[in-house]
C-alpha cells in the first residue's frame, strides 16, 4: 500500500482509529450495556413464564408459541414496528432485542428443569427438603448448565442484532458500521463488525467457562 | 409381637385419581421397633405406594398411619420426613454434590454445625464401608454398589429410628446385590433401626425381612408373617404361587447349623483298637470313620485302610466343614459334594461339635 493513498483507499486506517478511541470506547459501553439489558430482562421474563409453564404444563405450548412467532419477525421490521410507539433509540431496540431472548431462555430454563432426574427430586423431597428450597437448592442447580447455555446463545445472538439497532439509533457498534457504509469508508466498518464479532466470541466462551465452574460435577464423568 | 410398634397402618386405603380399583386396600399393618419388614407382591401391588404413604410423599384416601404412636399428618411434613430415612432405587443422589455433600443433606436441612456435620459424615463413610477418599468425589465416579452404599449413609445421616427403603437394590447385578444384602443385615445387627424394604424380589424378602409382608393386587394384604412361617404355612394359593419353587430348599437358607442337633457321628479316638473302631462303623452304618485326638477333629479314613490301631497320620481332611452359623442351604450342598455324606460342624474355637447328616436337615425342616 502506498503511502500516498488517501485514507480512503486504505481497508484500515490507524489513524482513524487513534483519533476515535474515545468513541470506540463509548460505542463499546453502549454495546454492551444493551446486551446486559436485554439479556437480564430477558432473563428475568424467561423465568417467569418458566415458572408458568412448570406449575401449569398446558401454559407452556401456548408460551412457546408465542415466544417462537416473536423470534420469527425480522428485527429490522420488528424495530420498525415498534419505533412509532416508543420513538427512536435505546427503546425500541430493547425492546425487540428482549423477544429474540424469550424462545431460547424460555426452553432452555424449562429442558433444563425438565431434565432433572425424578428419582432425585423423589429423594429430595423424601428427606424433607421444603419445596422452594427443593427448587433453589436442586432443580435449579441441576438446570444451571443449561440454563448458562441459553443465556450464551441469547447473549451471543443479541450482540449481533445490536449492530442492526443502530439504524433506529440506538448507539453501539452498528453506528460505525453504518458510517462506513454511509461514506464507503471501510474502516468504520472493519472496526464496528470486528469488534461486535470479537465481543460475540469473548462471551460465547465466558459463558463456556461459567458452564464448567458451576457444574464441576460433569467432569467427573457423565455428561449433564 | 414382643416389640413396640414403631409403625401402624389402620385400615388405610389409596385410590389414585381417575383409578378404578384401590391401589391399597384397607390395610391394618403394625411393624415392630428394631425390626426388618420386607413388602413384597407383584407389580401393581401397593408395596411401593405403601411405603410412601409412611413419609407422605403419598397422602393416604382413608386410615391412618401413626409414627410411635403419633399420626403422621400431625407434624409439618418436611419436619416428618427428616426423621425417617429414605433409600431408593436409583440411589436418587444429588449429581452436583460430593459424596460428603450427599451424606450431609439432612444434617444441612436440620441446621447441624460444620464440625459435626463433617464428623457424621465421616463415621457413616466407615459404616457402610466406603473409603474415605470417595468423600469428595462426585456420584458419577462410583460403581452402583457404591452409589447404593453412599444412599444407605445418606438416610442415616441424622440417625433416624426409621428407614425406607424402595426397592433398593434392583438396579445392580446380583453379585453386588447379594453383597450389599449381607451389609445390609451387618449393618442392622448395629444400628437397630426400624426398616421397611419394598421389593419384588420374594427371595430378598426372605432373606432380609424379620417379617415378609406379602400384598396382592389391588393392595389385599394376603400374608404378614416371619419369613419360616410363610414358607412352612402359606395363608393362601396365591402366596404358595408367589413364593415358587423350591420352598424346601428356601426355608433351609432360612436356618443355620445351630437351629438343629447334629450328630456326633462315627468318630474313634487316635489309638483306639480296631475291633471298637469297625463296631463304631457298623453302628453308624458307614464305611469310614472320624478321628479325634485331645477335642479335635483330625479327618477321617475308610474302614478298609485301618490296619493295626487307630493313628493321627491316617487322616483325611474333611472336604466339607460348616460352622454354626452356616445356612442349612449350603451345608446341605457340602454335604452332596462330600465323600462321607456329612458336613463337619466346628465352631468359633476350632472344637468339633458334631456331624450333620442330610437325616438330620430333613428332621430340621419338618
Amino acid at each position: 500500500m502506498s503511502i500516498f493513498a488517501t485514507r480512503h483507499d486504505r481497508l484500515l486506517s490507524w489513524e482513524w482509529i487513534g483519533d476515535h478511541t474515545d468513541e470506540i470506547w463509548e460505542r463499546t459501553l453502549q454495546h454492551l450495556q444493551l446486551t446486559g439489558y436485554a439479556v437480564g430482562i430477558g432473563l428475568v421474563i424467561a423465568m417467569a413464564m418458566s415458572m408458568v409453564a412448570l406449575r401449569w404444563r398446558r401454559a407452556y405450548a401456548p408460551l412457546a408459541a408465542l415466544s417462537g412467532a416473536l423470534y420469527s419477525i425480522p428485527s429490522l421490521a420488528l424495530f420498525a414496528i415498534l419505533v412509532p410507539y416508543t420513538g427512536l433509540g435505546f427503546r425500541p431496540v430493547l425492546i425487540a432485542l428482549v423477544t429474540y431472548t424469550l424462545l431460547i431462555l424460555l426452553r432452555n430454563i424449562v429442558a433444563g428443569i425438565d431434565g432433572v432426574p425424578r428419582s432425585v427430586l423423589e429423594a429430595a423431597d423424601g428427606m424433607g427438603y421444603e419445596p422452594w428450597r427443593r427448587f433453589l437448592a436442586v432443580d435449579l442447580r441441576l438446570a444451571t448448565p443449561a440454563i448458562i447455555g441459553g443465556i450464551r446463545v441469547a447473549t451471543v445472538t443479541v450482540i449481533g442484532l445490536v449492530t442492526v439497532g443502530a439504524l433506529v439509533g440506538s448507539g453501539g457498534y452498528g453506528v460505525f458500521i453504518n458510517d462506513g457504509l454511509s461514506r464507503n469508508f471501510t474502516t468504520p466498518i472493519i472496526v464496528g463488525g470486528g469488534l461486535s464479532i470479537a465481543m460475540a466470541i469473548a462471551f460465547d466462551l465466558l459463558f463456556v467457562a461459567v458452564q464448567r465452574l458451576t457444574t464441576p460435577w460433569s467432569r467427573a464423568g457423565m455428561a449433564p | 409381637m414382643s416389640q413396640p410398634v414403631a409403625i401402624r397402618l389402620e385400615q388405610v386405603c389409596k385410590r389414585y385419581p381417575g383409578a378404578a380399583g384401590l391401589a391399597v386396600d384397607h390395610l391394618d399393618l403394625e411393624i415392630p421397633t428394631g425390626e426388618i419388614v420386607a413388602l413384597v407382591g407383584p407389580s401393581g401391588c401397593g408395596k411401593t405406594t405403601t411405603l410412601k404413604m409412611i413419609n407422605r410423599l403419598i397422602e393416604p384416601t382413608s386410615g391412618t398411619i401413626e409414627i410411635h404412636g403419633r399420626p403422621a399428618d400431625e407434624l409439618p411434613v418436611h419436619e416428618l420426613r427428616r426423621g425417617i430415612g429414605y433409600v431408593i432405587q436409583q440411589t436418587g443422589l444429588f449429581p452436583h454434590k460430593t459424596v460428603a455433600g450427599n451424606i450431609a443433606t439432612v444434617p444441612r436441612l436440620l441446621g447441624w454445625d460444620k464440625a459435626r456435620t463433617r464428623e457424621r459424615v465421616e463415621e457413616l463413610v466407615d459404616l457402610v464401608g466406603l473409603e474415605r477418599q470417595m468423600l469428595d468425589r462426585y456420584p458419577s465416579a462410583l460403581s452402583g454398589g457404591q452409589q447404593q452404599r453412599v444412599g444407605v449413609a445418606r438416610a442415616l445421616a441424622a440417625d433416624p429410628p426409621i428407614l425406607l427403603m424402595d426397592e433398593p437394590y434392583s438396579a445392580v447385578d446380583p453379585i453386588v446385590r447379594a453383597r450389599l444384602q449381607d451389609e445390609l443385615l451387618d449393618l442392622q445387627r448395629r444400628v437397630h433401626k426400624t426398616i421397611v424394604l419394598v421389593t419384588h424380589d420374594v427371595d430378598e424378602a426372605l432373606k432380609l425381612g424379620d417379617r415378609v409382608v406379602i400384598l396382592n393386587v389391588g393392595g389385599v394384604l394376603e400374608q404378614a408373617a416371619p419369613p419360616a412361617e410363610i414358607l412352612a404355612d402359606p395363608a393362601s394359593p396365591f402366596v404358595a404361587d408367589f413364593l415358587g419353587e423350591e420352598l424346601g430348599l428356601k426355608r433351609l437358607a432360612l436356618l443355620r447349623v445351630r437351629d438343629i442337633t447334629p450328630d456326633t457321628g462315627p468318630v474313634a479316638e487316635v489309638g483306639d483298637d480296631a475291633d471298637s473302631v469297625r463296631a463304631l462303623m457298623q453302628e453308624h452304618r458307614v464305611t469310614w470313620f472320624g478321628i479325634r485326638e485331645h477335642g479335635r477333629l483330625l479327618g477321617w479314613q475308610w474302614g478298609s485302610t485301618l490296619d493295626g490301631e487307630v493313628r493321627a497320620d491316617g487322616a483325611e481332611p474333611f472336604r466339607t466343614v460348616v460352622s454354626p452359623d452356616t445356612t442349612l442351604r449350603s451345608a446341605l450342598d457340602g454335604i452332596v459334594n462330600s465323600l462321607t455324606n456329612v458336613a463337619v460342624v466346628i465352631d468359633d474355637d476350632g472344637e468339633y461339635r458334631g456331624m450333620v447328616r442330610i437325616e438330620e436337615i430333613s428332621e430340621g425342616v419338618r
